[in-house]
């Protein structure tokens, strides 16, 4: 992004050509995008900005950093951010090193090419299938009554309850979370395994290079950008997701989203300036994460063009 | 090679049972509600429920204004910065990547504060401005896959020879967008406009805190109340999306071929 607007800089410093936008038609160019900057600006930028600066006063709209500063206080409020950093991360990791293993093996992997068609269209659906319906399934799958619960305690007599299984521990809420996570992925990611030309494989076969030589060191420098760019989105893809969670627990669950949930709903931190200072710091972070996205995203366009 | 392809094999079944595995225990569990045999019980229930054809009726129509407010809102945008303000094209990229940054909680907390019946736009005084402002919040999250979608599609035409032909030919702004830039990338448009609807009609967050009779909500009241009816309502959704998925992919066998990429 920096490399963009600096470029862009010392192009703007050099005289323009004559262009057929004279001043006086300037106002009319505008009118084809006005819809979109209005709505844009109405309906996602103002009331973010809102936000923002309701985290940084108090009631009476004087200037105070107490807001964010319980943010780290507070244990209940501090342990939800990190919980749901935890959820994020380890689902982020995990969800994208199965989801390329997936993309290699039915791109590269030699495999009857109706594993790929159906592995992507399954994909498409499955990382578009999240919410409430995906905690229902994992419910009936492995809820007390579950269907594979049941199977597993009267076939094999292993009681996964008794050995500590919880939907609502850190790795249950991780397990369910990859069922939208690695489909992502491997939508993501499977464009950037095909994108690796087959002439870099016969270079560096020529050259003298192992498979092992290909891959270390032409296949994962060019990937790495696009796969640690997925990985960011995985993640803030898992940080605002309220829904699956809120249907295993209700309000009870301690991450964040669902923490800010109850505090639009019932105010029940007591103090309204706090939600401001809750959606401040989630915007922080996910704001964060997709910095590092695009600057990874560019990085990594720029080979796979 | 050979070991390669081994590994290739048991990656793809495993991944394959990860997901096929709470796919079938959810069918499964949803024709359990007699006791001792299989029955669609649950789907009748669900189904004949009033609250579920309100609600879902609801998302639908939610989901239908949401797509045309997309249109209405991202297809001049995309068309204009492609004819005449391209150097606009990396700031609109920008903003249309923002839902995707902000999480739907905070625009749509946003919103209840900024929109409440006792601001200058009263959004949530009124019945109708709340439905009006859940299909804007869902036109938000619907952003950069409308957007995304519509661009790929103006790409595959030659928007400015188009646009010149119909000028010649004497059409104003309205018929070039709505008679020849539109019918071109329709094909695009409606692919766009399936995965709105599949992320709009179970969507939960925005309608639950607007406080809306939509179907995310009543999903997850049922969740919260019933045992069968959930892995039905499950399977129902799944197939929703299923279906939404395929019409695009349908779709996109009829779209243009890239005209004028550069290799």
């Amino acid at each position: 992004m920096t490399d963009l607007t600096l470029s862009n800089r010392t192009i703007a410093s050099k005289p323009a050509p004559p262009n057929e936008a004279t001043a006086f038609r300037l106002p009319t160019q505008w009118i084809g995008v006005a819809p979109f900057f209005i709505f844009a600006l109405m309906f996602l930028i103002l009331p973010t900005i809102y936000l923002v600066i309701g985290a940084f006063q108090n009631s009476d709209g004087q200037l105070t950093f107490d807001n964010i500063l319980q943010l780290v206080s507070d244990p209940s409020i501090s342990s939800s951010y990190w919980v749901s950093i935890k959820i994020s991360f380890w689902s982020a990791i995990i969800g994208a090193f199965a989801g390329l293993a997936i993309a290699i093996a039915i791109v590269r992997g030699g495999l009857p090419s109706w594993t790929r068609s159906a592995t992507l269209t399954f994909s498409g659906v499955a990382s578009n299938f999240a919410g409430l319906p995906l905690a229902f399934a994992f419910l009936a799958t492995l809820g007390r009554v579950g269907i594979v619960t049941t199977l597993l305690r009267d076939v094999l007599n292993i009681n996964i309850y008794a050995m500590g299984f919880n939907f609502l521990t850190t790795s249950g809420l991780i397990a369910v979370y990859l069922f939208f996570q690695i489909p992502l992925m491997v939508v993501i990611i499977v464009p950037a395994i095909d994108g690796l030309k087959k002439e870099w494989g016969e270079a560096a076969a020529t050259l003298g290079a192992t498979q092992a030589q290909y891959w270390r060191m032409v296949v994962i420098p060019v990937i790495w950008p696009s796969f640690l760019g997925t990985v960011i989105l995985l993640f803030a893809n898992a940080f605002g997701a309220i829904a699956t969670a809120y249907a295993f627990a209700g309000p009870a669950l301690n991450i964040v989203p669902i923490k800010l949930y109850s505090q639009i709903n019932g105010d029940v931190l007591h103090n309204p300036q706090l939600g401001y200072a809750i959606a401040f710091g989630m915007i922080v972070i996910t704001g964060l994460a997709n910095v590092f996205y695009i600057w990874f995203r560019t990085r990594s366009e720029r080979w796979l063009k | 090679m050979k070991s390669g392809k081994f590994w290739a094999w048991v990656v793809f079944i495993v991944g394959a049972a990860y997901f096929f595995i709470p796919l079938m225990a959810t069918v499964e569990f949803s024709l359990r509600m007699r006791r001792g045999v299989h029955s669609f019980d649950a789907y009748q229930i669900v189904l004949g429920d009033a609250r579920f054809q309100s609600t879902f009726l609801y998302s639908v129509v939610a989901a239908i204004f949401t797509i045309i407010l997309g249109v209405l809102i991202v297809v001049p945008a995309a068309y204009w910065i492609r004819l005449r303000l391209p150097q606009l094209r990396p700031i609109v990229e920008f903003i249309t990547l923002l839902p995707l940054v902000i999480p739907a909680i905070v625009i749509v907390f946003g919103y209840i504060r900024m929109y409440g019946s006792n601001s200058p736009l009263p959004f949530l005084g009124s019945n109708m401005g709340a439905n009006a402002l859940l299909v804007i919040g869902y036109a938000t999250l619907a952003l950069p896959y409308m957007y995304r979608a519509v661009d790929t599609g103006l790409r595959t035409i030659d928007v400015r020879t188009l646009t010149e032909a119909a000028q010649i030919l004497g059409a104003g702004w309205g018929t070039i967008i709505g008679r020849v830039i539109l019918p071109n990338v329709l094909i695009a448009v409606l692919s766009g406009a399936f995965l709105t609807f599949a992320i709009v009609i179970g969507e939960f967050t925005m309608a639950s805190l607007l406080n809306r009779p939509a179907f995310g909500p009543y999903l997850q009241n049922i969740g919260a109340n019933r045992a069968y009816e959930p892995a039905a309502l499950a399977i129902i959704a799944f197939a929703i999306t299923w279906g939404c998925m395929s019409l695009i992919q349908i779709l996109s066998r009829f779209a243009p071929k890239s005209s004028n990429r550069p290799n």
